[in-house]
């Protein structure tokens, strides 16, 4: 039966299409910063243009910041710390918290649709991951917001002041609110710049700041690219500085904001291990392999980029992962039956062509899926590598793509070191039915996370970050609150 | 052109969602603080205690088989409900408590605060009271609040609105189901809250309500076997006869009195109970 469904037609069964309508998104031709509770236009009136990544075409213009643009947005997030944010009762500052999460319930559709064209990830992710996680992240640190000394951070917990939040662009909005939902229950202001190719999601919450009426400067939307990113983080009126990306960006960054003695937080990259033991129930690991790696195209810090399979099962395993990998539906991300979409730039696709390359020249054994490719925009098919070995780049570098290298090991204490041998910290799966060895594994795996029989599941109480150089501090959960404070 | 006639109203008791006469068919006069008729109230037999009880103990399930988040939601649910229906709460406030306006209109406003801070800790208790037991040997240990099950709560007697929101809403956002008795002499407000609850996703036999006297429905209530605590706010001089009778089936007892910080957990970690599971950890 397995191997009739192999190579059976399933793969090519066609799916009328189910398009969700870009109108929805209801976007502007061009959006200003937002800066003390209004758009306005930037310093230089100079403007970036924000590409569907899934045509390559135009969605709308938007600013490019300036560092005296930053200098505005930090300007009213210290006022508005000062006269007001800092000052209110936390019972206050959380009936609005909880206005800004009730908002985003309400155009959760548009903001699904806008996310979605604007980044390339599929509409079903959108709408049923990043959209409703955005809301209950807000709702979840609403609640902390007069319960600060709940949090165990001290009996009298004061917020830091200005945070400057640097985000990225495989979850605009989820970061968005990962970074400003803690900072303000904790009391902070906040100036954010969303990544370079997604800022629009960001500024539709910018509206839904307008309309809960937030208190003019407390957040201030700069979007821009990289200067804009480092404009904020040399100003000297920023006192916290929180960046989500890349490890050699966040160097760069805890180097400027040590040396200008600001309080650091970053959430970098991974080279997450998925590790498959012999007695791993099989279905349902084959979908978590294929969830830990193709969710959001691959473009997850926390991604199960490497498969460890215990040497025993690594043919069966290999086999049904492929045959479930060819199913994959790619393209359309607006249509709702896409498991795939597009990659995000030009910029990460030619990253992603020139790493599988490497693998291929360092002699693993590459796999593509079938499936057909969309002729405009950027888009990889799903790829697996076998026969890699931990010394390939496949194996230690970060792809952010939708490619998943396979090596295997044979005791619980090989995978541990295999598992372990990064300079990355942040995830990694086990899959087991033995619950005492999946903690054993658990306790030895130099990760910020582990999920044991799932993988890439979010909370907003649950905390996430990494270590070694995956970066430091949590975001999410009780733990999240203690970047944005000061005892 | 004369006057309109405004149209009065019945109250009833709240009770597995949907509002009822006592099954006794007995009513209590209630005045304002004029000593003016405002109602009859529908007073609760020993019947409608254990029909309420049942309700609450079949909606306790379905209320703690929600995730903790969802749960969050339906009480700040009820918090926008009771926002919009502000007026009506401080004009009920005023004239049974005979506060100002301003006065009342801040009690209601103070209470429905407080609901959105239970709502905020549906989801935080376990980070909170819960956590890892770092054992001496090779274990996963860690423990869990979790709801006691049925709360009985006799609400404060003075304090119509005000204390009967941080009695009833404590238990519940801890997971468990309520059966409250309002104030006796004041309980339009409660009523009015557990008709609002009704209008707020919250599962029918959740928060039951009812209007009556402290001496038959406590004693009713503080007796019965399916009832796991009992918080005896409002109890005054007979809450000693109460928590010995709470004592013939274990219940956990809240005795009135004890004052605490507005930003206390005290109320809320009576009704929980601590659940902890150790797992073995070996390759």
């Amino acid at each position: 039966m397995g191997e009739e469904l192999a190579t059976s037609h399933l793969g090519a069964l066609a799916y009328d299409p189910a398009p969700e309508s870009a109108a929805i998104a209801r976007l502007h031709e061009s959006y200003g910063i937002f800066v003390d509770g209004a758009f306005t236009d930037p310093a230089q009136h100079a403007q970036l243009l924000t590409l569907n990544p899934a045509t390559g075409s135009g969605l709308a213009h938007v600013a490019m910041g300036s560092a005296s643009d930053v200098d505005l947005a930090v300007a009213s997030a210290r006022r508005a710390f000062d006269t007001t944010w800092s000052r209110m009762r936390g019972a206050e500052r959380a009936k609005y918290l909880f206005r800004i999460a009730r908002l985003i319930q309400e155009r959760a559709r548009e903001l699904a649709v806008v996310e979605t064209l604007d980044n390339g990830k599929p509409i079903r992710e959108s709408r049923d991951i990043d959209v409703p996680l955005a809301a209950a992240h807000f709702f979840y640190y609403a609640g902390w917001a007069d319960k600060l000394e709940h949090a165990g951070f001290g009996a009298h917990p004061r917020p830091l002041g200005v945070a400057g939040q640097i985000i990225p662009w495989n979850f605009p909005l989820l970061m968005a609110a990962w970074k400003l939902a803690p900072a303000l229950a904790a009391g902070n202001t906040c100036v954010l710049k969303p990544a370079e190719t997604t800022p629009l999601s960001a500024l539709v919450l910018a509206e839904i700041l307008q309309q809960a009426e937030l208190p003019p400067g407390v957040v201030n939307i700069v979007t821009g690219d990289g200067t804009t990113g480092a404009a904020l983080v040399e100003h000297a009126g920023v006192d916290k500085i929180a960046f989500t990306g890349s490890t050699e960006v966040g160097r760069v960054i805890q180097r400027r904001a040590n040396a200008a003695g600001k309080r650091v937080s970053l959430e970098l990259g991974g080279k997450g291990a998925n590790i498959v033991f012999e007695d791993a129930p099989i279905d349902e690991m084959i979908e978590g392999i294929v969830d830990g790696i193709f969710f959001n195209q691959g473009h997850v810090c926390c991604a199960g980029s490497r498969l460890l399979v215990q040497e025993n099962v690594a043919d069966e395993v290999l086999r049904r992962l492929l045959r479930r990998v060819d199913q994959l539906r790619v393209g359309d991300p607006l249509d709702k039956n896409t498991d795939v979409g597009a990659i995000n730039s030009a910029e990460q696709l030619a990253k992603i062509t020139e790493l599988v390359e490497t693998g291929e020249a360092e002699g693993a054994t590459r796999h593509t899926s079938s499936c057909a490719l969309p002729s405009e925009g950027f888009w990889f098919a799903p790829t697996v590598f076998s026969q890699v070995s931990s010394t390939q780049r496949i194996a230690r570098e970060e792809i952010f793509g939708p490619v998943l290298s396979v090596l295997t090991f044979r005791t619980p204490d090989e995978a541990v070191a295999k598992a372990n041998d990064t300079t990355y910290g942040l995830a990694c799966g086990v899959w087991s039915e033995k619950g005492s060895r999946t903690l054993w594994v658990a306790e030895r795996l130099r990760a910020g996370v582990v999920w044991a029989n799932t993988y890439n599941r979010f909370d907003p109480a649950s905390p996430f970050g990494g270590v070694k150089e995956s970066g430091f501090g949590r975001e999410g959960g009780r733990h999240g609150l203690e970047a944005y404070l000061d005892e | 052109m004369s006057e309109r006639v405004g149209v009065a109203k019945t109250y009833k008791l709240v009770l597995n969602g949907a509002f009822v006469r006592s099954e006794s068919g007995r009513v209590y006069e209630v005045l304002d603080h004029a000593g003016r008729f405002w109602a009859n109230v529908a007073e609760a037999s020993r019947k409608d205690v254990r029909d309420a009880v049942v309700a609450a103990r079949a909606a306790q399930a379905r209320w703690w088989s929600l995730s903790a988040y969802n749960r969050a939601q339906v009480i700040f649910r009820l918090a926008e409900m009771a926002e919009a229906r502000r007026d009506e709460l401080a004009e009920h406030v005023q004239r049974a408590e005979g506060r100002d306006a301003p006065a009342a209109r801040e009690c209601v406003a103070r209470g429905i605060d407080r609901i959105v801070w239970y709502a905020g800790w549906a989801d935080k208790l376990a980070q909170v009271l819960g956590g890892a037991n770092a054992v001496a040997g090779p274990f996963f240990n860690f423990s869990l609040p979790t709801p006691s099950g049925v709360v009985a709560v006799i609400c404060a007697q003075d304090s119509s609105f005000e204390a009967f929101v941080d009695a009833a809403l404590a238990p519940l956002c801890a997971g468990n189901a309520v059966v409250a008795l309002a104030s006796e002499a004041r309980p339009t407000p409660g009523l009015l809250l557990g008709e609002m609850s009704v209008t707020s996703d919250l599962p029918g036999g959740v928060l039951n309500v009812l209007s009556g006297r402290v001496g038959s429905v406590g004693a009713s209530l503080a007796s019965h076997e399916d009832v796991d605590g009992i918080d005896l706010d409002g109890a005054g001089d007979r809450a000693g006869e109460l928590s010995v009778l709470a004592a013939g089936s274990i219940k956990r007892v809240r005795q009135p009195g004890t004052d605490f910080a507005a930003n206390s957990t005290a109320r809320l970690r009576s009704f929980v109970e601590t659940a902890t599971v150790w797992h073995t950890v070996g390759r």
